[in-house]
This record gives structure tokens, C-alpha cells and sequence, in this order.
């Protein structure tokens, strides 16, 4: 099984539904010559072609809006939000027009829209969001947050075939630094969670980044710590968090995001809600205060969840 | 047979391209769509439309004369004022009725409302409110057409008021920028809402079009064969690798934004103005001066819409508990074709 980087399973995913379906292909801003401002696209346009890896002018609502229109037509579009900070641009589109298309008209919107999302490098405001919460609360969009690899090869590759929108957020901080073992070929990831470990005395739900920072962060504690990957948001896998919670009883939740409805606020409801009675303290949260994720490295690492945070949090619940 | 005096009334002749049938398709299209608006609005009053009404009374002319030019295999995304376009498609007349009135046979099934709707087994996408978000679908669509080397076109309709938003332009720019074949109907009826056009924009959005790189032409939106002509040309452009065009259809809004509006903001005599342009009054004088039974095609579309009331009367009320049905698709359910009426497509 070959290794690859995250960012190279991301290339790998678009490579092998380019190559077998001629209905998928590319829209973003630098992405064909240039290959991405990340470089996820690197060589593309040399083996698929100018029309296939479109190089857009920089207006993400057409993008998201001319993907949506090639959708309905029959076509598979792909297209790269350069930072999913910028999706605000594209909002309107995806929330009034990708999300309620279906519902309103029976008309299906196959679309995946990649946004690198994100901090922990100094990007500052505008290079470090993640929007994923604004389309949690918007209907009719599915949301998936791959921590590993083999899940964001898998997972795109499901969001490609997938005939409604999908949000596909990949996590710019792990482009490099996460590598491992990825299936050859072609293969679909179910949009469910996943248990990066199993335990029996705490868990500690993430997606994304914060996979990571829980498995560093619970990895010599006194005390058996489960760690569960939701890698999907919409649909939330409701039932592998219920039966996680009921095992072990105590629960931390980690969100990058900034914590205000965040998708770890409606983790967290859903366990007072459906498993309350299964519980031995109280549902805790680490997330990003509600501020702008600032530029300076001090700053933004005193306000972005950090393995120590997560680590002391978990120790006060399993003492409690 | 057309007299002397009859002539001289009769508007110039604007295409050679239509038969007899298709003016009286033309005139049959727009009497339907102003027949079912006026008894919507009073199925509005009756209290069985729930919201409120939007209804496109004087300006049927524009979508009848732009979609009697578009072929089975194009695609449309209608605005709200252009109900003759889903009429030309192929859409029922009783389904649009249980459409206004929320029922489970509505083409939206009761999830949206009004003239929100697009038929997707006739090719039509429904309006969506954040307006013009429909040119960018359609842009999208003349994209898919020109990367799969098809020789098809989009059209999408947006009023003055939309050219003030981002999404004009973007669409403006990535059309012109690939030459899609897309055709983009400007809808000028003078008011959007009620800022007219002097608070809207400083330079009349027909000469942006330049900007882009392509043409636009201002039609008698008026006049559903002037605007069928326009738009044949435009689709043929199209067609031909080309590139797109905006077309400005001027005309006028003659009710209300919506069934509360009484308009007040707009002057008396500016209405009257355009009352004398009627699209419908004009279509039937160029028709009588060409010897056609007008009042038989009155009579028949009376009695269809008619019978469409009856029919979506009896259409059930959707059921609370298929509420959540239908929020993601389990599989592709995709735009087909729809009518295509004109006798240009069937030599």
C-alpha cells in the first residue's frame, strides 16, 4: 500500500475520478498552470487539459454558482475554494441555491466544493477559518472533515459520486505533516465516524486537525481514552457518539472553530439530549474563543486548542 | 385578409420567421398566462393562495417571445414574471394553480411558493428570491454545453434591479471571458420594487455589455415577435461558438411588486402611457389584421383554465409528515427536455 501526504491523497482522489469519469472536472482560482496555491492540482492540467482544470477569474460566487449550473446539467464539478475563508463570497449560492435546489424542485446538485481551511501558521484573519458550522446550520449541505489520508482520498472520492452538494473541508496544517498508509485504486469512505482509538474511561470527539491534537494529547494520561474521528458534520453519525458516550461515560469536545454554535455545540446537545443519563461529569468543551484568529504565532496559539488544553482537560474530567 | 386602414394599425411585421401558428401560439401563450394570474389573484383573495402573489400582468411578452425561440434541448431559469415560459414548456396549467395554492401537486410539491418554480422534466430551473443567482446557474449550464462541444443554449431572465449586484457581473465576465452560449434577458420594467431606474444605476446596463465583450441589443418588450426575434438571433450566435448576449427588454410593470403593492410611487400617467402598449392588444390586432379567430383562442383558453382551477382544487394539501422527504438525493435526478413549439425547429 503506497504512503502518501494528506495533500497527496487529496490529488490522488481527484486523479482516479478524473481518469475514470469524464464528467468530473476542476474550477478554481490558479489551479492549472500554477497547480493550486497548495499545489493539490500540480501536473493536472498537463495530463487532463485547459477545459477540464478550469482556471476561473476570481469570483467564488461563480464558481460555486457556475458548478452548481454544470451540475444540473449532468456534469461532476469539483471546485476549489483557494482558502475556505473565502466562501463567504460564495454563500449565497451554496446556502440558497445548492442546499434548497432539491427540495424545492426535485433537481439533484452534484457538486464538491473543496475548501482548505484551517490555522496554526500564522495565516491571521482571512487564511485560518473554518466555516464549517455556517453550513451546518444552512439544509440540505453534507459536510465531511477527513483527519487522515486514507480517509481524505476516500471521502472525496465519495463526495464526487455523492448526487447532492458536498462541503469537503481539508485541513491546510495537515497537507504535509500528516502521512500514511493509502488503498491503491479507487474506494469510497462512508460519510460516518470513525474511533481513531478505542478506550473505556473518557472520549474525546474532533474532526479534522483536532483528530490529531486529541490522540497526542490522551496518549499517556492515566486512564483509558477513546478518541472518536467524526470526519463527517452533515450527516452526523448521532449513533457512533451515543454509543462512545454511553461507554465511557465522560466526554471532552474539541472544535478549532471558534466555539459559538459551533459543530461541538450540537455534538454536546445531542449527548444532554439522547445521553444524559449515561454520564459521570459534564460535557466538556475545548474550542477557539470567539475571536478572529490572530496573526502573531502567540497569539494564535494561545487561542487555537493546543495539545496541552486538550490534555488538562481531560485529566480534570477523568478525576472528577 | 389584412385592409388598407387595418395596415396602417397593424405593427411592422418584425420576423419573417413565424407563421400564422406561431403568432397564434404566441397570443395563446400570453393569454394563458395572464388568465391564470388574474384568476390566481382572486384564488388569492378567496384566501386560498397563501404568501402573497407576484404576477407579470403587461409584460407577458418578454418570456412568450424569448421562449418560443429556444429549443427542446436548452434550459431555462425562470424569474418570477414570466410565467408564459413555463407555459411554452409544456408545464399544466392546473398544476401551476395547485402550485400557487401550496398543494401537493404543485410542481414544488408545497416546499416553495408562487411563481418559484421550475419544471425540471421541461428543462426549467425555478427562480431563486436572491436575485440574479439565476445567471450564474445558467452560465454554469452554457458551460457544460460548450466543455461537451453540444450545440445548446441557456437563458435566464433578471430585472433592472438585479444589474446592481455582484453576480451580474461575475456572470457577465465568466460568460463573456469562455463565450458561452448563453442568452441573458435584462427585464426593464422600469421598477425594481419601487426604486426606479435613476436611483438603480447611472449608466443604462445595456451599454455594460460592451464591457465584457459582447453585444447588447434592447428589444420592444412589448412585443412578444420583436422579442422572439432578438433572442433567435442571440441563440443562434450561441449556437454558432459566438458567445453570449444581453438582451434588454423594456416594458413595464404594470401592478404592484406583490398582491399588497398599490404603487402608489408610481405616476398615473406613466401607466396609462403603457397601457396603450398592451402586448396582448397588439398581438390581437397584428392577428385579426391577418385573419384569425382571436376571440376563439380567448374562448379556449378560458375554458382550459377553467378546468385547471377544478382540477387543482381537488389536489390534496401536502402531508406534514413528508416534511423532511427530499432533502438530499439518493440518486442523479437531472434537467430534461422540454416543448419547443416554434415551426423553425420542426422544418
Amino acid at each position: 500500500m503506497p504512503t502518501m501526504t494528506y495533500l497527496q491523497a487529496i490529488s490522488d482522489a481527484m486523479r482516479e475520478e478524473m481518469r475514470a469519469d469524464e464528467r468530473v472536472f476542476l474550477m478554481g482560482e490558479d489551479i492549472g498552470t500554477f497547480g493550486g496555491a497548495f499545489k493539490v492540482t500540480d501536473g493536472f492540467i498537463d495530463e487532463f487539459g485547459p477545459k477540464r482544470v478550469m482556471d476561473t477569474p476570481l469570483a467564488e460566487s461563480a464558481i460555486i454558482g457556475c458548478a452548481i449550473g454544470a451540475s444540473v446539467e449532468g456534469l461532476r464539478p469539483i471546485a476549489e475554494m483557494q482558502f475556505s475563508d473565502f466562501v463567504s463570497c460564495g454563500f449565497d449560492q451554496l446556502v440558497n441555491v445548492a442546499g434548497k435546489t432539491y427540495y424545492r424542485m426535485g433537481l439533484s446538485v452534484n457538486i464538491t466544493v473543496r475548501l482548505p481551511s484551517g490555522g496554526g501558521f500564522s495565516g491571521g484573519p482571512y487564511h485560518s477559518q473554518n466555516p464549517e458550522a455556517w453550513f451546518m446550520h444552512a439544509p440540505g449541505l453534507k459536510i465531511v472533515a477527513p483527519s487522515t489520508a486514507e480517509d481524505a482520498k476516500g471521502l472525496l472520492i465519495s463526495a464526487v459520486r455523492d448526487p447532492n452538494p458536498v462541503l469537503f473541508m481539508e485541513h491546510k496544517h495537515l497537507y504535509r505533516r500528516v502521512k500514511g498508509d493509502v488503498p491503491a485504486g479507487s474506494y469510497e469512505t462512508p460519510f460516518t465516524a470513525r474511533i481513531a482509538r478505542e478506550g473505556t474511561d473518557l472520549t474525546v470527539i474532533a474532526y479534522g486537525a483536532m483528530v490529531h491534537t486529541a490522540l497526542e494529547a490522551t496518549a499517556d494520561l492515566d486512564g483509558s481514552v477513546e478518541v472518536l474521528d467524526l470526519r463527517s458534520l452533515v450527516p452526523l453519525d448521532e449513533e457512533a457518539i451515543l454509543k462512545s458516550v454511553r461507554k465511557t461515560s465522560k466526554v471532552v469536545i474539541i472544535d478549532e472553530a471558534n466555539q459559538m454554535c459551533a459543530a461541538g455545540a450540537q455534538v454536546a446537545a445531542i449527548i444532554a439530549e439522547r445521553a444524559f443519563e449515561d454520564l459521570d461529569g459534564p460535557v466538556v468543551r475545548v474550542a477557539t474563543p470567539d475571536v478572529p484568529i490572530p496573526f502573531s504565532p502567540t497569539l494564535e496559539q494561545s487561542v487555537l486548542p493546543q495539545v496541552d488544553d486538550v490534555r488538562e482537560a481531560c485529566r480534570e474530567l477523568l478525576e472528577y | 385578409m389584412a385592409t388598407e386602414t387595418a395596415r396602417t394599425e397593424v405593427p411592422p411585421d418584425v420576423t419573417e420567421h413565424l407563421t400564422t401558428d406561431d403568432r397564434t401560439g404566441l397570443l395563446r401563450a400570453m393569454l394563458m398566462m395572464r388568465g391564470i394570474e388574474e384568476r390566481a389573484m382572486t384564488l388569492y383573495r378567496q384566501g386560498k393562495v397563501p404568501g402573497s402573489f407576484y404576477d407579470g400582468f403587461g409584460q407577458e411578452a418578454v418570456s412568450a417571445g424569448a421562449t418560443w425561440a429556444m429549443a427542446a434541448e436548452d434550459r431555462l431559469c425562470i424569474l418570477h414574471r414570466d410565467l408564459a415560459a413555463h407555459i411554452i414548456r409544456g408545464v399544466e396549467p392546473w398544476r401551476i394553480f395547485a402550485q400557487y395554492m401550496g398543494r401537493a401537486d404543485g410542481i414544488t410539491r408545497g416546499r416553495d411558493g408562487n411563481v418559484h418554480f421550475g419544471d425540471r422534466t421541461k428543462g426549467c430551473v425555478g427562480m431563486v428570491s436572491m436575485l440574479p443567482d439565476m445567471m450564474l446557474i445558467a452560465t454554469g449550464m452554457a458551460m457544460a454545453f460548450k466543455l461537451r462541444g453540444e450545440a445548446r443554449c441557456a437563458i435566464t431572465w433578471f430585472g433592472d434591479g438585479s444589474t446592481s449586484r455582484g453576480d451580474f457581473h461575475e456572470a457577465m465576465n465568466w460568460a463573456g471571458v469562455q463565450k458561452l452560449p448563453v442568452i441573458f434577458i435584462l427585464e426593464n420594467n422600469q421598477y425594481a420594487y419601487s426604486t426606479p431606474l435613476d436611483q438603480q444605476f447611472a449608466v443604462n446596463p445595456i451599454e455594460r455589455a460592451a464591457a465584457y465583450g459582447f453585444p447588447g441589443v434592447s428589444a420592444d418588450g412589448n412585443d412578444p415577435e420583436a422579442m422572439f426575434e432578438v433572442v433567435r438571433a442571440a441563440r443562434e450566435r450561441a449556437i454558432a461558438g459566438e458567445g453570449p448576449t444581453l438582451v434588454e427588454a423594456v416594458t413595464m410593470r404594470m401592478h404592484g411588486h406583490a398582491a399588497h403593492d398599490d404603487m402608489k410611487y408610481v405616476p398615473t400617467a406613466q401607466v396609462e402611457e403603457w397601457r396603450a402598449k398592451d402586448p396582448i392588444d397588439r398581438q390581437v390586432r397584428r392577428l385579426e389584421a391577418l385573419g384569425v379567430d382571436t376571440q376563439a383562442v380567448r374562448d379556449g383558453v378560458k375554458t382550459e383554465i377553467e378546468e385547471a382551477v377544478e382540477r387543482a382544487l381537488q389536489s390534496p394539501q401536502p402531508d406534514p409528515e413528508t416534511v423532511l422527504d427530499g432533502l438530499f438525493a439518493d440518486e442523479p435526478s437531472l434537467l430534461e427536455d422540454g416543448n419547443a413549439p416554434w415551426s423553425g425547429f420542426r422544418s
